[in-house]
């Protein structure tokens, strides 16, 4: 077993692209789910909006980088009042079939043959990130000691975690004022709030709205550090990891996505490292009768699965959340 | 809120006629032709209905009488099929639930709402009205609403002390005893200053020591400006603090007066006990009863569905 590259690559997964991606859902979807109780599975309809914003708006139209990220936020915006209008009325457990249900629609249409002269049906848009690329600082590979990345991924990654420090930074600010006070208090019980005088149906048409943007940023993040925006890229899975990096972080706490995106990436490449040096070589230590090396890369999302249901069985508050609020049971 | 306006129960009610509907001398709460039916079933049916301000009134009356249904009506939960009534003055037909709340006329619930996952400061700083910290833009930005918040906490203290619950302010609300989250809901709402407190039978589940207490808090409400109208099935509490009773069987208002003349009006037994309360009930009346309930019950829980 060599354990250095299993430590490295699994150190570099946990802070690369794709985790600050799901990580930067995965706030949203704390705004969403963890303070104000809303079930939205439809987050990939989110990111889509914002890849695809960003995508085809400097591909297809030629638009200004800057203004193409506006683009993104205001589709994603608009995405919210539409999602929103129709659902919010709606109970926990339709909001999440309705949103789960768009998200597919949206991928559909994003794909679709009659949109393919601007968005470019199964092959997306590729090639809208020189405006990134063009202001890299990095010149050559970035070493840090343990970890080393090449120059664009590095300038990705440090992009990446400065826009997750001022999402943190502002659900923090969020959440400890009166507005954020109004959405816990919804999450309890809504109809309570709604007896104190408060707009409950317009509180959770902003939750949402800014719960996508955080989705849209996601999605800004994953076309640039991709180069390209597909629809495979946004199928329902992507909600659902979302949401295991929430919960494992633990819901309704500031670093909780942080922690959950850090650990959910870093652990999928400890298991898939881990298995794929246990059944290769010649002599494996793992017995081909108990899996082959095609096999290993998948049973990491056993291993990753059972862990999840022991977390959620034992400590169901994830990893960040607070004892007290278990031993509530009532409502 | 202004004591001067205290009204006494005895002088407000002189001359006013003991009979469903009757005109009160300053109604705070009119309600007319107010209908609600679920499917084939008449909830609701109050043709007039005028609420004393400053005094306490008490909604009595048997299980399925349409109480809960006509509080939710007038507070702008549920929507009436028809009718009209209004507020001081100001018409609160087809307004939503939260600017009933806002115009003055709080409720409470029958099964409480306490926020279990928020302290009980925070329970109560939520119920403050007009805050400014509660809009979006502001909401970033500490030094917009840092000022108003402490003034919001400590009318929120004042009324932990009073209600006895300032030793649990920093508590989660969930760890909270059942009446404790009586008194808590009912101090939640005073936070919204109201004009009008409407409590759906407040003292339910609570335990005999508490009940004297919150007993006093309900008496003490008309002392500071508020009027009360309360839902409630001990008639001993009836008694002991309402100024005046409204009877609902059946959906319609049967009865009205002190609670003194009421509970021995022919009707208002009549409901209670049945008309017939000396006959036995025959199998097949016995039967139909129980078919009427279950198809209520499947009413009901269709229309909570939708």
């Amino acid at each position: 077993m060599d354990w250095g590259p299993l430590f490295t690559n699994s150190l570099e997964a946990a802070i690369g692209p794709v985790a600050i991606t799901y990580c930067l859902a995965a706030i949203g979807l704390n705004i969403h789910f963890g303070y104000t109780g809303l079930l939205n599975f439809g987050q990939a309809a989110f990111m889509a909006i914002g890849g695809y914003g960003l995508g085809a708006a400097v591909v297809t139209f030629g638009v200004p980088f800057v203004l193409a990220l506006l683009i993104g936020f205001g589709g994603t915006a608009v995405l919210a009042v539409l999602l929103g209008l129709p659902t919010l009325r709606l109970r926990t457990d339709y909001l999440a079939i309705t949103t789960l249900a768009a998200a597919e629609i949206i991928r559909q249409v994003l794909g679709s043959l009659t949109l393919e002269p601007w968005l470019g049906g199964k092959d997306g848009r590729q090639g809208f990130a020189a405006t990134v690329r063009d202001l890299n600082p990095f010149s050559g590979p970035v070493d840090l000691g343990i970890v080393g990345f090449r120059p664009f991924d590095a300038w990705v990654i440090l992009i990446g975690w400065l826009a997750i420090a001022l999402s943190c930074l502002v659900v923090w600010l969020l959440m400890r004022s009166p507005w954020g006070r109004v959405l816990k208090g919804i999450r309890e019980d809504e109809d309570a709030v709604r007896a104190l005088g408060k707009n409950v149906y317009g509180y959770k048409m902003q939750a949402l709205m800014l719960g996508g943007l955080f989705g849209c940023v996601a999605g800004f993040m994953m076309g640039v550090s991709r180069s390209s925006v597909v629809p495979d890229n946004f199928q329902t899975d992507l909600t659902f990891f979302a949401f295991c990096v929430l919960l494992l972080g633990g819901a309704a706490r500031v670093f909780g996505p942080v922690v959950g995106a850090i650990l959910l990436w870093g652990m999928l490449n400890v298991l898939g490292n881990f298995f794929g040096q246990a059944t290769s070589g010649p002599n494996p230590i793992i017995p081909t009768w108990i899996m082959d090396s095609n096999q290993s890369s998948l049973v990491r999302f056993i291993v990753l699965g059972i862990a999840l249901m022991l977390l959620m069985i034992y400590r169901p508050q994830g990893i960040f959340g607070d004892k007290r609020e278990l031993a509530i049971h009532a409502r | 809120m202004p004591a001067e306006t205290t009204i006494d129960p005895a002088t407000a009610f002189a001359g006013i006629p003991r009979s469903p509907g009757s005109a009160k001398s300053d109604p705070i709460l009119v309600a007319e032709h107010i209908n609600r039916h679920f499917g084939g079933l008449t909830a609701v049916d109050v043709e007039h209905l005028q609420v004393q301000r400053g005094v306490i009134t008490a909604l009595i009356g048997p299980n399925g009488a349409g109480k809960t249904t006509f509080f939710n009506v007038l507070t702008g939960f549920d929507r009436p099929d028809s009718g009209e009534w209004r507020f001081d003055g100001q018409s609160l037909k087809g307004m939503p639930a939260y600017r009933v709340a806002r115009s003055g006329m709080v409720r409470t619930f029958q099964l409480t709402k306490a926020l279990a996952k928020l302290t009980v400061l925070e329970n109560m700083r939520l119920g403050a009205t007009q805050q400014r910290g509660e809009r979006l833009v502001n909401a970033m930005f500490r030094p917009r609403w840092r000022q108003q918040e402490k003034e919001i906490t400590e009318r929120a203290y004042g009324l932990l002390e009073r209600f006895q619950l300032a030793g649990m302010a920093n508590e989660f609300a969930g760890s909270l005893s059942g009446g404790q989250r009586k008194l808590l809901e009912m101090a939640r709402a005073l936070m919204v200053q109201p004009k009008l407190v409407m409590l759906d039978e407040p003292m339910a589940g609570v335990n005999p020591a508490l009940k004297q207490s919150l007993l006093g808090h309900v008496r003490s409400l008309p002392d500071d400006g508020m009027t009360v109208l309360f839902v409630e099935h001990d008639m001993d509490v009836v008694r002991d603090i309402s100024d005046w009773v409204v009877v609902m069987a059946e959906g319609r208002i049967i009865s009205e007066g002190p609670p003194t003349s009421v509970m021995g009006d022919q009707r208002v037994i009549d409901a209670y006990l049945g008309a017939h309360h000396d006959a036995p009930l025959t199998v097949e009346e016995e039967e139909q009863v129980l078919r009427e309930a279950e198809q209520i019950e499947a009413v009901r829980a269709e229309e909570t569905r939708e």
